[in-house]
């Protein structure tokens, strides 16, 4: 697969830990919501330094968009939030990964569960089904630690309704007046949220490796099918 | 020719890593979990592992047959593709020499199959000769769940992927079959210091 020398076009704050580059990739062929790319650093004596970030625009759009959590003990993740500019060039190779990804054919309905940054693929495919005009049921259950750590959050809010809820749990702190879930996801979240298990949804987990592992363990004990039980994981060494 | 990331100074490894490290990976002390779906949790009560395929004999061992089993411990460096290096990872478990004794076959690959339906393919001839173990323990302890307890494959001189966790079985065969990954965009052989990540790398 070969590697690609992309434009920094945009890169604008999602949060103030996270933030999303906008890249325009010449030859890009294209990718599927849910995969990633690899991105790779040079430093001028040939150093280089290469980590995985999940793609979060829709295949559809015209810009390739990655959007990155910046790690305090990470070698690439702040050098994309902080030193990454207009104007710049990233090299990157992709789409990688077949198996985490949902298309409107997939069809529904869809479970999707992330926690903090893993809602980055997930928004993918919340964003091809708004751009495919999908009447798909689509459920996101999405844990943050706070009302202002809630990425993507006032678009989760304008593209919510016609078939797409958007659950909100806030494991640290909440707004004044939250009525809200206020608890690390468990299986009396994820039956009162999900899809039945007889409507067989497909479900989409992708979050921190702790909250992966409860969740995908209490779906299967609610008696979803493994086999419909997708998860893609980040452990705190991403970097 | 070279791009220069600019304003990238980057975080050298220590110089004795960095001969251990292949291209693209970083060296971390966490053990970081990776996989695609839900965690199985199998009994050793109904545990096994089986040698099937194309076998004169097919083999099969319970549990308490496994750990009966002469066993080695190793300390070996392991090499993720999603880029994490773990240097002087210490396991115990079962050479697959020792599993393969007495085993006679004409076929040339090999598949892993686990619990929960993963799959990886290998060339036969890249799980003998000392190069690979059925472990059950890590660092003195039961190896577990997440990590793919109660056992899997440990296969360090290809990336992670072609380590089976919760591993059930080897089926030896003529043809060769991509696996779970090798059929989603993942390298037929996964060699990291070719670093063949992907497909047509």
């Amino acid at each position: 697969m070969t590697w690609r020398l992309a434009d920094v076009l945009d890169v604008t704050a999602e949060t103030d830990r996270v933030k999303t580059l906008a890249l325009d990739v010449p030859g890009w062929p294209g990718h599927r919501a849910g995969q990633h790319v690899d991105v790779r650093l040079t430093a001028e004596d040939g150093y280089q330094a290469e980590r995985s970030y999940s793609i979060a625009s829709a295949p559809s759009g015209t810009r390739l968009e990655l959007t990155v959590e910046c790690l305090d003990d990470g070698e690439v993740s702040p050098y994309l939030t902080d030193e990454l500019r207009t104007g710049d060039k990233l090299e990157l190779r992709g789409p990688v990964g077949g198996y985490f990804v949902w298309e409107p054919s997939v069809g529904g309905p869809v479970l999707l569960v992330g926690g903090g940054s893993g809602v980055v693929p997930l928004m993918a495919m919340i964003r091809e089904r708004a751009a495919a005009a999908s009447d798909v049921d689509m459920r996101l259950l999405l844990s943050s630690r706070s009302w202002e750590g809630v990425i993507y959050r006032d678009e989760l809010e304008r593209l919510e309704g016609d078939g797409l809820t958007v659950t909100h749990t806030l494991t640290r702190s909440q707004p004044e007046g939250w009525t809200g879930y206020a608890r690390r996801i468990d299986a009396d979240m994820l039956a009162a949220v999900g899809p039945g298990v007889g409507d067989r949804p497909h479900i989409y987990v992708c979050g921190p490796t702790p909250l992966v592992e409860a969740v995908a363990t209490a779906l299967v004990g609610l008696g979803h099918e493994p086999s419909r039980v997708k998860t893609e994981r980040f452990g705190p060494t991403g970097g | 020719m070279s791009f220069v990331s600019r304003g990238f100074r980057g975080r050298r490894q220590p110089e004795a890593d960095s001969a251990r490290v292949p291209p693209g990976q970083y060296v971390t002390t966490d053990y970081p979990v990776l996989s695609a779906g839900p965690t199985p949790h199998t009994s050793l009560d109904v545990w096994d592992f089986s040698i099937t395929g194309e076998v004169d004999e097919e083999k099969g061992w319970t549990w308490a047959e496994f750990q009966a089993l002469p066993s080695e411990e190793v300390t070996v460096d392991i090499h993720c593709v999603t880029k994490w290096s773990k240097l002087d990872t210490t396991w115990r478990g079962v050479s697959i020499d020792t599993l393969l004794e007495g085993v006679d076959t004409a076929a040339e690959h090999v598949i892993q199959y686990s619990d929960g339906g993963y799959t990886t393919n290998t060339p036969l001839e890249d799980v003998t000769g000392g190069k690979a173990w059925i472990v059950y323990e890590y660092d003195g302890e039961p190896l577990a769940p997440e990590h793919g307890g109660p056992a899997r494959m440990l296969l360090p001189h290809l990336y992670f992927w072609k380590s089976a966790k919760w591993i059930r079985g080897l089926r030896v065969q003529r043809e060769d079959e991509p696996g779970f990954w090798e059929q989603n965009g993942y390298n037929n052989y996964g060699d990291p210091w070719k670093e063949q990540r992907y497909w047509g790398d």
